[in-house]
């Protein structure tokens, strides 16, 4: 496949049978009158790492509330199309239930409980398991992130930004998922945390864990991700392999603005980033 | 000076019985974002539970009766009434359980009408005498039983997996939920806390020196409104330290009011409020109320 776009209806659920995972098909989000996710065709196979670009307000964050059941908080509901996780339906279904199945998200803005300790927020993340699952859990997130263990006894609110990020996920690998959904892990991150970050989401998915990845850093996540998607205003305008996806100049052009004539704006043949806001911040790491 | 000291054990027992009422207020208020003003109707339902069983099965099992009856009261409020209400704003929400409160209120009054109920505790009128210092049995035993409830709960709060997922909830319940917590539960689990610590409060409200339950003892367990309020709404240790000085202020008031007659008769009565305002204008989350601690 060419990083050439593909027809939004016409994109085949990947990863076959024998590897189901997360399969989102069809899928339409309105928040009340207003439509954030239109004809969605998404997979995530089991054992992989897909990754979904796209600039504010594509949608990217509202594709990881549909498949968490979180949408019911921001007064948002799935219209049409299907989410299925290993061949049972996660739409319609409450946020806890979708945890229950083995897919757990870390949020955006890394919201750890601020009030409450280190240790307790890993503790929170472990409510839906057993309490000796709970104690393999914590070694490995420990051992993911040795820092964790320094500051068990800490006011999580009292981390730095790259620390919550980490207990973030961290909390998220509690509940041991077969699924962790990563909205903006590297958001407003040092690149030396940020590549930090990418070494532990690498190190999860060898252990087994199947990621699937929203992110503004494209270079990062093209790195990170077999297969990645580009949304732009609620719809799929771009998916492949990753490699072919960096390889060719369709993300540049479309998402980050490289190679545009004016440099100093995102393109302007895309009415989907006009106003966005969104700056180029993703230049620097696409060349790093 | 004895005198003193009396109207002080006294306050602080009476202190410990709102406190456990305030517990209450915040443990809800933690859970759900919710101003429960069905609180004091609970309360009632639990007391005339255990004043109607207690000829029947004996106390201790009226008393077990009573704390099922209200826990459950509170819980069925929860599940039918508040989880289905789905309007988008808390203050609404609040509203409704003063709807709730006005019919529960109005029946428990016509069931009990212009009764007094005895609720057949074992300590009767008894009083312990303590060197100088006379005190009422049933004060003692409150302060006591209030004590460990209190302390039990806010230990259940830290380390139990029900607390955490409490203290989760009440920070960022789309979060909570994320994690895996079944918020209808905690909501539910959480009135039905509020519910049984209301019933042990009624128990204390209404034996010696109170005459016993009637239908004024709904207006009476409202002070414990102004001890959740000063003490910072999402506090459980300003529930405590709320219940204790609203419940001192007011036995001191009432026990000088020979002194204050310039304030007017029922001081006592208006203290709690009075003590709520000056907080509040100082501090306006309360004394323990959330100030965010946080680093960006």
């Amino acid at each position: 496949m060419s990083g050439e776009a593909d027809p939004p209806a016409g994109e085949p659920a990947s990863g076959g049978p024998e590897r189901p995972g997360l399969q989102i098909s069809g899928l339409e989000v309105r928040y009340g009158p207003v439509r954030a996710l239109r004809d969605v065709h998404l997979a995530v196979p089991d054992g992989s790492v897909a990754a979904v670009l796209g600039a504010n307000g594509a949608g990217k964050t509202t594709l990881l509330r549909a498949v968490s059941g979180t949408l019911r908080f921001h007064n948002g509901a799935i219209t049409s199309g299907t989410v299925s996780f290993r061949g049972s339906r996660l739409d319609g279904a409450h946020a806890a239930a979708v945890v229950r199945r083995g897919v757990v998200q870390a949020p955006e803005g890394r919201r750890v409980f601020a009030r409450m300790t280190v240790a307790e927020n890993l503790r929170a993340g472990a409510l839906s398991v057993p309490r000796r699952r709970a104690a393999a859990a914590r070694e490995r997130v420990l051992d993911l992130f040795p820092v964790l263990a320094e500051r068990a006894r800490q006011r999580a609110g009292l981390l730095s930004g790259g620390e919550q990020q980490m207990l973030a996920i961290g909390r998220a690998l509690m509940a041991g998922p077969s699924l962790l959904l990563l909205d903006e892990p590297t958001l407003g991150l040092a690149p030396l945390m940020a590549a930090k970050i990418a070494g532990a989401v690498r190190q999860i998915n060898a252990q087994g864990t199947s990621v699937l990845l929203v992110e503004q850093n494209a270079a990062m996540a093209l790195a990170l991700a077999e297969r990645a998607y580009v949304l732009e205003v609620g719809e799929v305008t771009l998916s492949g392999p990753s490699a072919e996806l960096a390889a060719g100049d369709e993300v540049r052009r479309r998402y980050l603005g490289i190679g545009a004539p004016n440099t100093d704006r995102p393109v302007g043949t895309d009415p989907g980033f006009a106003g966005e806001g969104h700056e180029r911040t993703g230049l620097a790491r696409w060349t790093a | 000076m004895a005198v003193f000291l009396e109207l002080l054990v006294n306050g602080v027992s009476v202190g410990a019985v709102y406190a456990l009422i305030a517990l209450g207020f915040v443990v809800i208020f933690k859970a759900t974002e919710v101003v429960n003003f069905t609180h004091a109707s609970l309360l009632l339902a639990g007391g005339y539970v255990i004043a109607r069983m207690h000829p029947l099965i004996g106390f201790w099992a009226a008393l077990a009766a009573g704390i099922v009856a209200a826990a459950l009261v509170g819980a069925l409020v929860e599940f039918l009434i508040l989880r289905r209400a789905h309007v988008g704003s808390r203050g609404v929400l609040a509203i409704v359980t003063i709807g709730v409160d006005i019919l529960l209120t109005t029946e428990l009054t016509r069931r009990i009408g212009t009764e007094v109920l005895a609720l057949g505790d074992p300590w009767g009128d008894r009083v312990l005498r303590l060197g100088p210092i006379t005190v009422a049995e049933t004060r003692v035993v409150a302060l006591a039983v209030a004590g460990a409830l209190i302390a039990a709960f806010l230990l259940a709060f830290t380390f139990t997996g029900w607390g955490v997922a409490m203290r989760a909830t009440a920070e960022d319940a789309e979060t909570a939920a994320l994690m895996g917590v079944r918020l209808g539960r905690v909501s539910l689990s959480a009135w039905a806390v509020a519910g049984a610590l209301a019933a042990v409060a009624a128990l204390f409200l209404c034996v010696f020196p109170t005459p016993g339950l009637d239908r004024g003892t709904a207006a009476v367990a409202m002070k414990a409104f102004p001890a959740a309020i000063l003490g910072g709404l999402d506090s459980t240790s300003g529930a405590l330290a709320g219940g204790l000085i609203v419940g001192v202020t007011e036995t001191l008031m009432n026990g000088y009011q020979s002194e204050l007659v310039f304030l007017g008769r029922g001081i006592g009565d208006a203290a709690p409020f009075l003590v709520m305002i000056v907080i509040l204008l100082l501090r306006p989350s309360g004394l323990f109320g959330t100030k965010e601690q946080a680093r960006v």
